[in-house]
């Protein structure tokens, strides 16, 4: 019932936009997240965009994590030698 | 970046299940509160990757399950009176005499809330709902003070807090000295937030962490919020399993009492009918997972369900069926 997908907004009319994801695109409402741009990715849930998405939080994310296996295959190197 | 196949890397589950399998400490009972998240820790088995010593239960996550019988009534009843066109979600406002039975919480709820406001603003006199929906945190409460189980972590729930922020569940970590970790749904989310739980467990801290950080700002969606709070405000609300929570859930103001189908209607309900057999209250809050009740899988089935745990497919009964247990 949470689902909420992670979609671009790809055009503005007023409150409505036009969102892009996987070749789908559709028709939601921007009410609940006036602040939106065109190339934002958007969460949408039941046709609204209800959170805007953090490129650099995301990135920093993946950063950690690729840390995580850089760090790790070196442990492992070391555990071989 | 499309948010999607970046957070479901192969190699990075096997470290991050690395780490949840390396957690040496006493048994703990983390329970994961959404209904999305219990789904998504099935359809990636990932209870099969964890160490005998992490259990994961599920908890009151699911609005379809933890709507009451008698509500469900309300709906079936406004269904069956004459001229009445009843939605649950879609383009609600351009379908004549429509009716919408609203479930959900606060993921939901500012959805709901904006389409009345809309309604309002275009003048429109054939559209009302009946708010059924429902808070997450007075039930994370109720929860924790029957003491009926012992939590020891809570994966809470990624887009309810995309919406309220991380400050409501504050006081679980202050009061209770549960960690908390707010994750996302990719199955690298989950497993990080796993394993965030057992880190806080592991250095005895408590305190609301946020895994999900590309899509929650502490302070949630404000705009969303508020509009949720012009348009309703909390009353008290029955949950399935935890009874009668008070502000727990949300009602129209007056202000849209126009838009509130149960003040507009006299809708006739029977006397509320529990199935016999049927331990969905039990598996709602986390006491007895679905194998243990005797219909389960037998004369309870997705195809066929008795209880709503059954029917919703987040439901904790159909996550077990679909997916095998664990």
């Amino acid at each position: 019932m949470c689902l909420a997908v992670p979609m671009q907004i790809t055009e503005i009319h007023d409150s409505q936009a036009i969102i892009a994801a996987g070749g789908v695109q559709r028709c939601i409402s921007l009410l609940l997240l006036p602040e939106a741009q065109v190339g934002d990715y958007g969460l949408v849930h039941a046709g609204f965009a209800i959170q805007k998405l953090d490129e650099a939080e995301a990135q920093e994310t993946l950063r950690l994590w690729s840390e995580l296996l850089a760090a790790e295959e070196e442990t492992d190197a070391d555990g071989r030698r | 970046m499309k948010y999607l196949e970046e957070f479901r890397d192969g190699a990075v589950a096997q470290r991050l299940a690395g780490r949840i399998q390396a957690y040496a400490g006493r048994p703990v009972n983390l329970m994961e509160v959404c209904g999305t998240h219990t789904v998504a820790i099935f359809r990636h088995g990932i209870r099969q990757l964890l160490p005998p010593n992490v259990r994961m239960l599920s908890g009151p996550g699911c609005p379809v399950c933890v709507t009451a019988n008698a509500d469900l009534d309300k709906a079936i009843a406004l269904a069956q009176m004459p001229g009445v066109i009843l939605t649950t979600f879609g383009d609600m406002l351009k379908v004549p005499g429509s009716y919408s039975f609203a479930v959900g919480f606060e993921t939901t709820a500012p959805t709901i809330a904006a389409s009345v406001a809309e309604a309002q603003r275009q003048g429109l006199g054939n559209y009302s709902i009946v708010s059924v929906h429902k808070l997450v945190p007075p039930a994370l409460r109720a929860l924790l003070d029957s003491g009926e189980l012992r939590i020891d972590g809570l994966l809470l729930p990624g887009h309810v807090s995309a919406i309220i922020g991380s400050a409501p569940y504050q006081f679980i970590a202050r009061d209770y000295g549960i960690p908390c970790v707010i994750a996302g749904f990719e199955p690298l989310d989950v497993l990080q937030g796993i394993a965030l739980l057992l880190a806080q467990i592991t250095a005895g801290e408590a305190r609301v962490e946020i895994q999900y950080r590309r899509a929650l700002p502490p302070q949630g969606n404000p705009a969303a919020l508020a509009q949720m709070h012009a348009v309703f405000q909390p009353g008290d609300a029955e949950w399935r399993g935890l009874g009668a929570i008070p502000a727990s859930g949300l009602r129209l103001r007056d202000d849209y009492a126009a838009y509130d189908a149960e003040r507009r209607l006299a809708i006739q309900t029977p006397p509320p009918k529990e199935q016999r057999g049927c331990r969905c209250g039990e598996v709602l809050r986390g006491v007895i997972a679905p194998p243990e009740c005797a219909l389960f899988g037998q004369a309870c089935t997705p195809e066929n369900p008795l209880g709503p745990c059954m029917v919703s497919f987040e439901g904790t009964c159909a996550a077990w069926y679909n997916y095998g247990g664990a």
